[in-house]
């Protein structure tokens, strides 16, 4: 493990590292990326973009004789997962943006990853092939066919190195079980079944099995117009394969058990914050619709992502979070203007680092937050251009709500709201982390001296 | 073999061989289905030295081909130079013993299981177990899982010093990390627990749980039943599934004194489940467990444990667990005896029939009702007329009983027919539902008359008809006791469709009623009602006079 794991968020100096995808300002829309994901051992790290690409970076073995020279992420495989598909019945087109990517755990010397769209999951193995088979009977190597008179022999191929390709193929499509949007899945400790979530139902899926998918809580209300509360994010719990969590447009997550009932509509805990009256307004609930949900790697905790904060829930706690983080306070003023705008359902995503110390988050005008639990400290970092240069160490950026502005500091009018962070991912155990902007990808290291 | 025999014999097998990398997949399959050609082409040598290194490295296939693959190598022994040389297998079958496809490795491992037999004791020494052993601490649970299929067939004959290692091999794996690895683990105790010697038994093996089926291992037993006991108690309701799916194979394995004991509790419990599908597959089961209880103990076990259980579950709120239940509950009136049937199976059973959701199930009630005429023909022993009475307030059970009457009648008699009947099938007539759907071999005469009065006019018609034809059957007096009053006094209603009715029955009865009643009784009425106000009933005076005119006395 790299000593890097065990600091904080303030601790580390982070530096630039790489950065991913065109550099000019003309912002193709296929190329927008819509999810970015490390595998369990931080090697690859996988992105998905609006186009319905999956493109995966391997992490380069690190050169002992060179110590400074960190680590790079390059291209390891790039391929298309899905298409754009029309629904017939409905005249809707199903988008072939990857809403998640979800990394299994290594069974066998390839990759596997399941990514999925609105409406359908798909399993891709991804190998690695250094050999080629050699040797024809009947033809030569280039093609050409031999005359079947001169055989005298029988020639059974030999394989021969060749230079390493990467091939990604489907290996399974789960389809059709889905009404609503897709927005989550996530792969049980049992590295048997995942779950697929989306706006009023979760399914459970066998890896193996295609053609049937449980239903394990359904929300969908007899009379559709008695609707007032959708699933905005679900995950299984890291090791306890019969637990999972799923948070609501209202603010509330309910842990179930699925060893209680087939069917889990009853939940084992729900977990919610009696809202605060001082700041209740014409926004307070669209602005604490969860966004993110994910349990830390100890199993502990969880943590929750609403517009405005982070919070870390004790999952023997269900009356209130243990630890609240305001990620961009300065927003509460400007929910009118951010409702006008839509910004207000943008729905940011967030992370733990590889032991729980630290949790990171997006947030508008490229930047980003680390919010360090142990020492109580928090950082706001920027992805930009401005600061791309090799090992250049990143600035604390602050922004100043009201009042004289400082030097250095941004106003909050200033701020560009289409520049927004919504998918982060840290490494398992280094202090690596991936940050995707509109549509780069900046990879960012801990400073080594 | 190899060319010696000139182009001609050697082209096909050229091709096949070629097509070994063919990008069709399907023409891939058929060259790997057709490898023993290829290799008997080739000769043994050739086989093992350039066909089997060139197979072990083509694992990049499609899984139907590395299934095939896996397949043709368990029959490779005598293409390879015979069990002196069948070790030669054993590398390609190890990388597709590691695939992630579990077919693939399944396959892989049934190929391993077969070749082992032919490998000698040193052979398994130097070649299999050192394979085993590879898998059993690779760093993919895919090829742990596969390890655990290999122990049981290379311990046997190893020394015991291997022995001893395959031991503590199998012991890792059955705490494995993985899941995957540990149910794998699981699934083979069984299999290497009857190869091991009976105190590696006791002390080596985990008591994890099996369905094992051999009596000579009572030790076993005794390891099996508290780990049974608890998975019917797990806190997962899929393990309590799992049991009471298995529950009668548990009942066979384990004895009739320990199913007494443990398995009659342990099953009232799965019928008493918080879970629904752990209670429609304890009732599902209900039949079978009953019928393999012991003789002697067989009906005190059900009347005072499985019946109270099962009264519950006939109201329970699941669909499927009613329905499991529908299709055993008159299973167990042979085993119970008539008694006992008439008494407490078949008000369980009008619960459900009842119930508008068993009603919908086609079998269920078509079974019941062929029980059920059957039961009808007890009825004669029930002693309480409640019951009788109980009975015919299901409109299914009255529907049965009516295209049974032949069999109730038999049986009751028509006195007591229609004094216990009469209240209780009055209501049957107001029954909407069975209006114009079925015509009836007999009918109870309340029930005729209403329908005599039906709005619709086939059902008077028909009523009409099997009026006619209980007379028949119950006779002359009985028709002018109970039926011609009746038929008689609606000649006098003020509805003329009523009055209609009369003249249509009396042209029917008088052929079956007879000289003497058509005369005496009929004719008078249908004389009055020549005067009556609405033509149409007029005229059909006259059509009846013309009907009813042979049966009259020719007067001189």
């Amino acid at each position: 493990m790299v000593s890097g794991a065990g600091g904080g968020g303030n601790d580390v100096q982070w530096c630039f590292s790489q950065v991913k995808g065109a550099i000019d300002d003309d912002v193709a829309e296929a190329d927008i990326i819509s999810t970015v994901e490390f595998n369990h051992s931080g090697e690859l790290l996988a992105t998905g973009d609006k186009g319905g690409r999956v493109v995966i970076f391997q992490q380069e073995t690190e050169n002992k004789s060179q110590p400074q020279c960190r680590s790079e992420y390059n291209v390891y495989s790039t391929f298309q997962s899905h298409e754009p598909e029309f629904d017939y019945l409905k005249s809707l087109e199903i988008e072939e943006k990857i809403n998640k990517i979800r990394w299994l755990p290594q069974k066998n010397a390839a990759q596997f990853l399941l990514s999925t769209n609105d409406k359908t999951i798909k399993l891709w193995k991804i190998s690695e092939r250094d050999k080629r088979p050699e040797g024809y009977n009947l033809k030569e190597e280039d093609g050409r066919y031999r005359d079947a008179t001169t055989i005298t022999t029988l020639r059974v191929p030999v394989f021969r190195p060749m230079d390493l390709m990467v091939e990604a193929s489907p290996r399974r499509v789960f389809a059709n079980a889905h009404t609503y949007h897709i927005n989550s899945i996530s792969v049980n400790s049992d590295n048997e079944t995942y779950l697929s979530a989306d706006d009023l139902r979760i399914n459970l899926w066998h890896l193996e099995i295609t053609d049937r998918s449980f239903n394990i809580v359904d929300i969908k209300p007899a009379n559709m117009e008695e609707l007032t509360e959708v699933i905005t994010a679900a995950e299984f719990h890291p090791h306890q394969c019969n637990t999972f969590v799923y948070s609501s447009s209202k603010g509330t997550i309910r842990l179930c058990d699925m060893r209680a009932s087939a069917l889990c509509d009853k939940h084992s805990k729900l977990f919610e914050e009696p809202e605060d009256p001082s700041n209740r307004s014409f926004f307070s609930e669209i602005i604490s619709s969860i966004s993110d949900v994910k349990f830390s790697h100890n199993g502990r905790y969880m943590m929750t992502r609403d517009y405005l904060s982070v919070k870390i829930w004790d999952l023997n706690m269900e009356n209130r979070p243990v630890e609240t983080y305001q990620v961009h306070e300065y927003l509460r003023s400007k929910l009118c203007s951010l409702y006008e705008n839509d910004c207000i359902f943008d729905k940011f995503e967030c992370c733990w680092n590889g032991n729980d110390s630290v949790v990171m988050t997006g947030s508008y005008n490229n930047f980003f937050r680390m919010l360090d639990r142990t020492q109580r400290r928090d950082v706001t970092l920027e992805a930009s251009r401005e600061s791309c240069k090799p090992r250049q160490v990143l600035k604390p950026r602050r922004v100043c709500a009201g009042g004289k502005r400082k030097k250095d500091e941004i106003s909050v009018d200033s701020l560009d709201f289409n520049k927004k962070i919504l998918h982060t991912a840290w490494h398992p155990q280094e202090n690596i982390i991936a940050v995707a902007t509109t549509n780069n990808l900046y990879i960012f290291q801990e400073k080594v001296n | 073999m190899a060319g010696a025999e000139g182009d001609d014999s050697l082209y096909p097998i050229a091709v096949l061989i070629d097509e070994l990398r063919n990008e069709d997949v399907q023409l891939r399959l058929n060259s790997i289905k057709k490898l023993s050609t290829i290799a008997l082409a080739l000769g043994v040598e050739r086989t093992r030295t350039e066909l089997l290194p060139f197979l072990t490295d083509t694992i990049y296939d499609e899984d139907e081909v590395l299934l095939a693959l896996a397949e043709q190598l368990g029959t490779f022994t005598v293409l390879v130079g015979g069990p002196e040389f069948v070790h030669c297998l054993l590398p390609p079958l190890e990388s597709l013993a590691t695939v992630e496809e579990t077919v693939v490795r399944d396959k892989a491992v049934e190929s391993l299981r077969k070749i082992s037999q032919e490998h000698s004791p040193v052979d398994l020494e130097v070649h299999f177990v050192p394979l085993v052993k590879r898998l059993a601490s690779g760093d993919w649970f895919t090829s742990r899982t596969s390890a655990c299929g290999l122990f049981s067939v290379c311990y046997p004959r190893v020394s015991s010093t291997v022995k001893a290692e395959i031991r503590q091999h199998f012991r890792t794996l059955c705490s494995d990390d993985t899941p995957m690895v540990r149910r794998a683990a699981a699934s083979k105790l069984g299999e290497f627990a009857k190869v091991l010697e009976l105190d590696y038994v006791k002390s080596d093996i985990i008591p994890l749980f099996t369905a094992l089926a051999s009596d000579e291992q009572e030790d076993l037993e005794a390891l099996v039943m508290p780990t049974l006991r608890q998975a019917a108690e797990d806190k997962s309701w899929r393990v309590r599934y799992m049991v009471a799916d298995k529950f009668s194979e548990l009942q066979k394995a384990v004895g009739p004194e320990i199913t007494k004991n443990d398995l009659v509790p342990a099953f009232q419990n799965l019928l008493k489940d918080c879970e629904a599908e752990v209670r429609a597959a304890a009732a599902n089961k209900v039949k079978v467990f009953c019928e393999n209880l012991p003789e002697d103990s067989r009906e005190t076990i059900i009347m005072t444990h499985i019946l109270p259980c099962v009264k519950e579950l006939v109201s329970d709120t699941n669909q499927h667990v009613k329905s499991a239940l529908a299709s055993v509950i008159m299973g167990l009136s042979t085993i119970l005896g008539k008694d006992n049937t008439v008494e407490h199976l078949l008000p369980l059973f009008l619960v459900q029939l009842k119930d508008e959701v068993t009603h919908l199930e086609l079998s269920p009630v078509s079974h019941l009702s062929v029980s059920l005429s059957l039961v009808v023909k007890d009825l004669s022993d029930c002693t309480t007329a409640e019951t009788q009475l109980f009975i015919f307030q299901c409109p299914e059970v009255r529907l049965n009983i009516i295209s049974n009457l032949d069999c109730v009648n038999e049986v009751i008699g028509i006195r007591q027919l229609s004094q216990s009947l009469l209240p209780a099938i009055v209501e049957l007539a107001e029954d909407a539902k069975w209006r114009g759907v079925e015509f009836f071999d007999e009918k109870l005469n309340s029930l005729c008359m209403a329908w005599l009065i039906d709005h619709v006019f086939a059902i008077r018609e028909a009523a009409t008809c099997n009026l006619m034809k209980l007379v028949e059957k119950f006779g002359a007096e009985w028709a002018q006791n109970t039926i011609v009053p009746k038929v008689l006094g609606m000649a006098n209603d003020s509805n003329y469709l009523h009055r209609m009715t009369t003249l249509f029955c009396i042209n029917a009865l008088s052929e079956v009623c007879g000289q003497e009643i058509t005369t005496k009784h009929m004719l008078p009425v249908v004389l009055k009602m020549s005067t009556d106000q609405v033509a149409n009933v007029r005229f059909n005076v006259a059509r009846s006079l013309q009907k009813i005119g042979p049966f009259l006395p020719w007067l001189d």
